[in-house]
């Protein structure tokens, strides 16, 4: 034909550059005609979510909950990850109201690493929580102990979870976006989310009894009842914040108030505190009321009527109650930080 | 065509020439989207789609206009603009058309636009002297035996995740290993004709 007679250096240019401009239209007509109407407000919202796509809102991935909150099926607040900046501008983008949540992080409720609990078999197999959990409940000694292979790492999608040298993991709360992957992950249950601001914690799920703790596990509850006595929280046992049932204490994060009592009674050191406790000190201010006096929950003030009173270092805790129950318009009575000669053995 | 073959052509394209095990193409896609066995699945489907296509209409074009105008020297490149203008058009289809299809495979599409196992199979039907009906058959069955080593990669891969492989193989250098593992034992087919 017509283009073979030419030479071809003319007829490949022209040939392809021919073939190139038919597809180039076609597509272009295809684009518009194809097109598909989306709400430009899911790519604005798109672009601000963290992009993580770890599905603790719900949703397929961070597009998915785009379209959602854009259809009206979701709410700013379901992004954990986002937490409450993020709830805040995508409000504004779709133009409602959010209402402020605190955020939440996980946290690994056991003590009992490898130097702790014994195996009672050799496990050979796949390097797998969920796999060794099938086999008899794992190899461990505790039936619901930390198996320590790594379940909740490897489902991490914000690399806010690790395993420490007695093969438990540990959680870095400023990474934690409280997504909830690590949560679903464990098969023996042992992780929570946990608001941020509670610092003491049970670490033990154990539901076998206190005998039978005692021997396979050095940190494990015991349900001695000690820390639900102590508990300042309530006036009946079953309303305060840490409450012992099915043979292990817990606590109820709605109402504890991390004063850390119950971990400095905990005989088998069970409860944590992570929180830098720091002493009472007594001003020269004080009218010698005695409130302080008959609130301290360990005894550590002493002081007779209208006569300064004094707080022990030594006994003293750092719960701040006494801080709490001292008159406002007085102000005698404050926190301050613990100096290394003070530092209370007892404490967890 | 008879159905023996189509038979013929369909069991080689699988077993004995297998397009990655034993041609060695496309391998990015293989190794990229095999370690989940729902992706893999995903883009098996998609390569399907693609090579079957690819095949018809680069055939038509081979045919039909490059032959016709004393071009055919310029099939590759005309082959690599075909099969990277079908996809595109495939994809804003398949967009408008069936949103749960693309929601499926449609982010596969992208990624084998220009994979160098469709433009093969395109250009192996042109050498090979296939009539259109053999053309289809073989661009289909190239699709199917790709998914099929996918698959099979995949599920290796995912218990691999969870074995206590020596650390400087873990990720892609135990993948490798696999792969020219199980290549070896597809040779087990080479020479087999019904």
């Amino acid at each position: 034909m017509v283009l073979s007679q030419l030479s071809p250096v003319l007829s490949s240019p022209l040939s392809v550059g021919a073939l190139g401009v038919l597809f180039g239209a076609s597509l272009a007509f295809a684009s518009r005609r194809f097109s598909v109407k989306v709400d430009p407000r899911v790519q604005k919202i798109y672009e601000i979510l963290p992009g993580a796509n770890c599905g603790a809102c719900g949703y397929p991935g961070c597009m998915g909950f785009a379209a959602a909150l854009v259809k009206g099926e979701a709410v700013p607040t379901d992004c954990a990850p986002g937490g409450e900046a993020l709830a805040k501008r995508v409000a504004e983008i779709l133009g409602v109201e959010v209402e402020a949540k605190e955020r939440q992080v996980a946290r690994v409720h056991c003590g009992g690493g490898r130097s702790i609990v014994k195996n009672r078999v050799e496990y050979i197999g796949l390097q797998d929580c969920t796999a060794a959990s099938l086999i008899g409940g794992g190899p461990k000694e505790c039936q619901y102990g930390c198996l320590g292979l790594g379940d909740c790492v490897r489902s991490c999608p914000f690399d806010a979870i690790h395993l420490n040298a007695e093969r438990l993991p540990v959680v870095d709360p400023d990474k934690c976006t409280g997504c909830g992957n690590c949560v679903m992950a464990c098969p023996k249950q042992l992780i929570s989310l946990v608001p941020v601001s509670c610092r003491v914690h049970v670490l033990c799920r154990s539901f076998d009894k206190g005998a039978v703790v005692r021997k396979i596990c050095s940190v494990g509850c015991i349900a001695c009842n000690k820390c639900n006595r102590i508990c300042p929280v309530g006036k009946e046992p079953e309303e305060k914040a840490i409450i012992v049932r099915n043979q292990v204490a817990e606590i109820n994060y709605n109402t504890c108030t991390s004063c850390g009592l119950c971990a400095t009674v905990c005989p088998t050191h069970t409860i944590v505190d992570e929180v830098e406790r720091q002493v009472a000190f007594i001003d020269d201010q004080c009218v010698g009321c005695r409130l302080c006096l008959k609130a301290c929950p360990v005894g550590a003030i002493t002081g007779e009527l209208k006569q300064l009173h004094r707080v022990d270092p030594d006994k003293c805790v750092g719960c701040g109650i006494c801080v709490e129950k001292c008159p406002p318009k007085i102000s005698a009575i404050r926190m301050v930080p613990r100096k290394p000669a003070q530092k209370n053995e007892d404490a967890a | 065509m008879e159905f023996k073959t189509l038979l013929t052509i369909v069991i080689a394209a699988v077993f004995v020439n297998n397009f990655v095990l034993s041609r060695f193409l496309g391998l990015c896609p293989f190794i990229g989207v095999s370690k989940r066995l729902d992706s893999a699945l995903g883009m098996g489907m998609a390569v399907i789609f693609v090579m079957t296509m690819a095949s018809l209409v680069t055939w038509v074009i081979q045919y039909y206009i490059l032959v016709p105008f004393g071009i055919a020297y310029l099939r590759t490149i005309a082959f690599i603009l075909t099969i990277a203008t079908l996809v595109q058009f495939v994809e804003m289809v398949i967009q408008k058309t069936s949103p749960q299809l693309y929601s499926a495979l449609g982010i596969y599409l992208p990624l084998i636009t220009t994979n160098c196992a469709v433009l093969g199979v395109a250009i192996l039907n042109i050498t090979e002297e296939l009539g259109l009906i053999a053309s289809l058959v073989e661009g289909f069955a190239s699709g199917l035996g790709f998914t099929l080593a996918l698959i099979l990669m995949s599920g290796i891969r995912e218990r691999l995740e969870v074995c206590a492989v020596p650390a400087p193989f873990e990720g892609l250098p135990i993948a490798f290993v696999v792969a020219g593992l199980m290549s070896i034992a597809f040779m087990g087919f080479a020479g087999f004709s019904l």
